[in-house]
């Protein structure tokens, strides 16, 4: 065994010191000590995934040298090593981006339970992506809520505790109704690691036992984590949450919670069940059916929201209807979009919230759209960052959202029939929407004032950290651009090992 | 029919599960929310319990030597039973800090009210 293949569970046991050691420094050091954890993770992220590019195999890795059932065990490859990565990035700038925003929000006496929460939701989210073990998955997953309501509530407003409340109602639900999955999938197959689980459930679908139960429990897992994730229609608690966190929050609320279930719902389609298997169970249907409604509705929100902030939590609404219905159109391709997007999304949707959220302190601590008119000529930067996420979205050639949009086209080609049509009427429809309220707003940053406008007065504040991290998210979704077939090769090439 | 009643555990735990479930969908009021999400996770607690359980065999610990591996019952449920439980205590907690909190705050316990006193605040 290579050093490097140590490096997810050094990361993990990391995170988790971390967190405990959090709790009893001061509170600058508690900041830095986070960002430090954050960074070290990403740099030990980066080597596995040059390391499981190279080789282009995956490996299980056995925690404590115990074999599975014995033994917990975590499964790297190209696929977990590749979304980490983008997660890892997208988290250490927004943790940076939102870090004085955060100070200025948030009590003094805080400060380290934020820190805790946000090493404790880089904790869950390595442990969704690498785990091999279907009941690990859950202690993670409350784990991952525990923290994410917890961050909603940071800022202590009473519609931050209202949107936190709504948060863990709805995600609880979803919680128990993944383990009442997960609990039946144990008495069919007597396993709960994924492997075994796979194998018994192909010996099953060749004799066509249990195909109720199994039917069953693909669609609880699956309701349990489209609620988690916001797919339409459970999305009601998603824009009080995201528009009333702090910046950072909504950030990684946006970019890497939601995502974190994503993967986890793909990992349980590919490895657990086998996505032939899934593919003659009709749930799949519901999904392309939600997603492209998602698509739709989420897009109508955002041109009717008065806030950006609600503006850009409703786009999530409609972009992770385009995950949903990648994964809905039954084929490989599409499982490799869904990927792609979750984070290609990820990428952008941060950048735009930290700008935003900026952007909005800049011009007279607005909320409103109208507000942000020649937000450009006092904040240039924030505004760059804004305009590129915006027009990424919209699906602008050269960037990655084009090539979302482009692969789900392809797919639903190739699937043919209704599903090319529907999705391509969705994908126009959905696209018309974008441009009307995003370009709609960046043409507004654009566009200098004059006498009887309505604008507060601008408050630009000098903030170093946010300029770093904004710099670097426009570094790395233009390179998600310019570098979208390479990557879409690697997502392609991992997801042959990833089952 | 008959395999409903021979399996009255499973049965009555796919029941609380349905009643827990129902419970936290419908009801405005968040202590009834969290006893409904209390009631679901106890139906799964026990579904699973039901399922680690064998008639007239023994947990696995060893006292006169080791017998035969039908004298005793598989561990694995109980102990994912336990893990399971604590992580429900944890939210119960949680949720019922909170529910305090917003009493405290708004004097209701209906979440509709919350939502609607917490939307003419200041945002």
């Amino acid at each position: 065994m290579e050093f490097v293949q140590n490096f997810p569970f050094f990361c993990i046991l990391l995170t988790l010191i971390t967190a405990v050691i959090t709790s009893v420094i001061g509170r600058r050091k508690a900041i830095y000590l986070t960002s430090l954890l954050i960074t070290a993770v990403t740099a030990m992220t980066v080597c596995v995934l040059v390391y499981v590019l190279r080789t282009g195999e995956s490996y299980a890795y056995m925690m404590g040298h115990f074999p599975a059932p014995w033994g917990n065990e975590i499964r790297v490859g190209v696929m977990e090593a590749l979304m980490m990565t983008v997660f890892c990035f997208v988290m250490l700038f927004s943790f940076i981006g939102g870090m004085l925003p955060s100070i200025r929000e948030i009590e003094s006496t805080k400060y380290n339970i934020y820190c805790i929460l946000v090493d404790l939701l880089l904790l869950a989210l390595q442990a969704l992506v690498y785990t091999n073990d279907l009941f690990t998955a859950y202690v993670f997953i409350e784990i991952n809520t525990l923290a994410a309501a917890g961050l909603v509530m940071m800022r202590q407003k009473g519609r931050n505790l209202v949107a936190g409340v709504r948060y863990m109602m709805m995600n609880l639900i979803g919680s128990s109704l993944f383990l009442f999955g997960i609990v039946i999938l144990y008495t069919i197959t007597g396993h709960l690691l994924m492997v075994n689980i796979r194998q018994s459930v192909a010996a099953l679908a060749a004799t066509g036992e249990y195909k109720i139960p199994l039917t069953i429990v693909v669609a609880m897992v699956t309701v349990g984590l489209a609620l988690k994730s916001a797919l339409y229609p459970f999305e009601k608690w998603l824009p009080g949450a995201y528009s009333n966190a702090t910046p950072s929050v909504a950030a990684m609320l946006s970019s890497l919670v939601s995502k974190g279930y994503i993967f986890l719902l793909i990992k349980f389609y590919v490895r657990v069940i086998g996505f032939d298997v899934i593919c003659n169970m009709g749930i799949l249907d519901i999904l392309f059916i939600l997603g492209m409604l998602g698509m739709i509705v989420g897009s109508v929100s955002a041109v009717r929201a008065k806030t950006t902030r609600l503006m850009i939590a409703y786009s999530s609404v409609a972009q992770i209807g385009y995950i949903f219905t990648a994964i809905g159109l039954r084929s490989e391709i599409g499982i490799i979009c869904a990927l792609w997007h979750s984070a290609a999304h990820a990428a952008t949707k941060s950048m735009l919230f930290i700008s935003c959220a900026e952007m909005d302190d800049a011009c007279g601590g607005t909320h409103l759209r109208k507000h942000l008119k020649g937000a450009f000529y006092h904040s240039p930067l924030l505004a760059l960052a804004f305009s590129l996420g915006a027009i990424n979205l919209v699906g602008v050639p050269l960037l990655s959202v084009f090539m979302t949009k482009i692969t789900l086209v392809q797919a639903a080609i190739d699937v043919g029939g209704r599903h090319m049509g529907l999705v391509l009427i969705a994908v126009a429809i959905s696209t018309l929407l974008n441009a009307v309220y995003f370009l709609g707003t960046t043409v507004n940053l654009f566009t200098p004032t004059k006498e009887g406008d309505e604008v507060l007065r601008p408050t630009v504040r000098k903030n170093p950290f946010t300029s770093v991290a904004l710099v670097g998210m426009i570094v790395l979704n233009l390179a998600m651009g310019l570098l979208s077939q390479p990557i879409l090769s690697a997502l392609a090439e991992g997801l042959k090992n990833f089952a | 029919m008959n395999m409903l009643f021979s399996n009255y555990y499973q049965t009555a735990a796919v029941v609380l599960f349905c009643i827990g479930f129902s419970t936290m969908l419908l009801h405005k009021n968040l202590l009834k929310k969290i006893i409904g999400m209390d009631m679901m996770d106890a139906g799964v607690f026990l579904f699973l319990a039901a399922q680690g359980y064998i008639k007239d065999r023994v947990a696995p610990i060893v006292v006169d030597g080791v017998q035969s591996v039908e004298a005793y019952i598989n561990p694995v449920p109980a102990g994912l039973v336990l893990t399971g439980i604590v992580v429900s205590v944890s939210v119960t907690a949680l949720m019922l800090a909170l529910t305090v909190r917003l009493y405290y705050r708004y004097h209701t316990l209906n979440l509709d009210e919350m939502i609607a006193l917490a939307g003419k605040e200041e945002v």
